[in-house]
């Protein structure tokens, strides 16, 4: 039987959820992770494993991972640092990537690290020394709450060593040589701050790619949406028609490379959907317009948050589409946005979701 | 021997970690080495590079409040505690 996984990293711990192929009725098993506060949970579709990105407040980052889709977990983090002769520090780990036979992770510092013994064992890819702004990475004036250095990861699906990193703050930054050199890949994006060098000092929220079309990558910016049909060479803003600029979350249709979906939230300190009104944003036509898809979804006095992690959608022909909200909902579709059901009402604070389907 | 006493927040992370211990060393640190070797990764969970104790890891070795440096008898105690904190 087709299962449909939901992998929910909270601040109290990962949760799973699971459902068939028709995604219409929903099962929650977790606490996971030993309530550690989980920043991102994937699944492995090579390997079958489960890797949760976790920090906690009294015994520092590590990485999850569970052989048997959850119901144990071990932690290892060895390797997952920076050394005693190193300035850096790692106290959060955040973005995973499962791609090409290997485990990425992105940590503050900011460095990329990889295991080849899923999870076991870690070793620093890079830390993009010599890139533009790179002194700035870690003075604290320059670090939100919630800082994470690096918490984006984006694979290109053919070309191992080909990868895309997200700095908090900063910018996308490129790889063609499995990070021994890096290419920013900001150019066309706005910031409405000063620029000490106009290769980078932008905020990325959330980059992902077209399934159907390398070539085209979306982001969720802290000002605007934009969009890139040469890989991140350059890029458009396409904010127009949304009711705010900025959110954090973004997920691209598998199927359609016109099509792509945003949660705008209202910019300032509050960070939730404007009016109290939760909305999904969809465009079928690259950014040219967009419609909002509400139904199902509440209206009145929901004031949801997303995180940047905090959307997924699914392989299906029809597509389902997921979200978690900072105070612990989680909402599905089945149908590519169209209508909402809430699965989940009372997970803690939520920080990411992805889904897999397994045959 | 010191005798070591654990948070109940480590246990779960390590197989057969119990929350006492009783291990052979001359210092708390030490002590956290020989517990790393037992149990691969531990070292970690108490401590930063430096090296010194994480933010919210307090140890005391006989009930005075102790560091990384401090001397264990062969009779110690020694308590690692996660500070209370959080919500």
């Amino acid at each position: 039987m087709t299962v449909t996984m939901l992998l929910v990293g909270t601040r109290k711990g990962c949760f799973v959820l699971e459902s068939d192929a028709d995604r219409r009725t929903w099962t929650t098993r977790g606490p996971y992770c030993e309530g550690w506060p989980v920043y991102h949970a994937v699944h492995d579709a090579e390997s079958g494993s489960l890797y949760a990105a976790a920090a906690s407040e009294w015994h520092g980052a590590g990485v999850w991972r569970s052989g048997d889709l959850g119901e144990t977990w071990e932690l290892s983090s060895e390797g997952l640092g920076y050394g005693e002769d190193s300035e850096l520090r790692l106290s959060k780990v955040s973005g995973l990537l499962p791609a090409h036979g290997r485990l990425l992770a992105g940590g503050e510092g900011c460095g990329v690290f990889e295991s080849r013994d899923g999870a076991r064992t870690w070793s620093l890819l890079s830390t993009l020394d010599d890139q533009p702004g790179r002194d700035a990475w870690n003075i604290p004036a320059n670090q939100p709450p919630g800082h994470l250095g690096l918490p984006g990861l984006l694979p290109h699906p053919d070309e191992a060593d080909r990868f895309w990193a997200v700095i908090q703050g900063f910018g996308i930054f490129e790889t063609t040589d499995n990070g021994g050199s890096w290419t920013p890949r900001n150019r066309g994006l706005r910031a409405d701050w000063p620029l000490d060098d106009p290769e980078v000092g932008y905020c990325v929220h959330k980059l992902v790619m077209s399934p159907t079309d390398t070539d085209r990558l979306y982001q969720q910016n802290h000002v605007g949406m934009h969009r890139s049909d040469d890989a991140g060479q350059s890029w458009v803003e396409i904010t127009d028609g949304l009711p705010t600029e900025f959110g954090f979350a973004a997920a691209a249709h598998p199927h359609d490379r016109d099509s792509f979906y945003v949660i705008p939230l209202d910019p300032g300190h509050g960070r939730t959907m404007p009016d109290g009104k939760a909305a999904v944003w969809r465009t079928h036509d690259a950014g040219s317009s967009w419609r909002r898809l509400d139904r199902g979804l509440p209206q009145v006095d929901a004031h949801l948050g997303v995180l940047r992690e905090g959307m997924a959608i699914d392989s299906y022909d029809v597509p389902g589409l997921y979200f978690g909200t900072s105070t612990g909902q989680v909402f599905a579709s089945a149908d590519e946005g169209e209508s909402w059901e809430e699965i989940a009402s009372y997970l803690p604070a939520i920080a990411s979701v992805e889904v897999a389907v397994l045959a | 021997m010191a005798d070591v006493h654990l948070p109940a927040t480590l246990p779960p992370l390590f197989r057969d970690l119990p929350r006492h211990v009783e291990v052979e060393a001359s210092t708390v640190d030490g002590a956290i080495a020989e517990l790393d070797a037992r149990w691969p990764g531990l070292r970690d969970r108490l401590c930063v590079p430096g090296p010194k104790l994480r933010p919210h890891v307090n140890v005391y070795v006989d009930q005075e409040r102790a560091g990384l440096e401090t001397a264990l008898g062969a009779q110690s105690r020694l308590d690692v505690i996660a500070a209370i904190s959080g919500g």
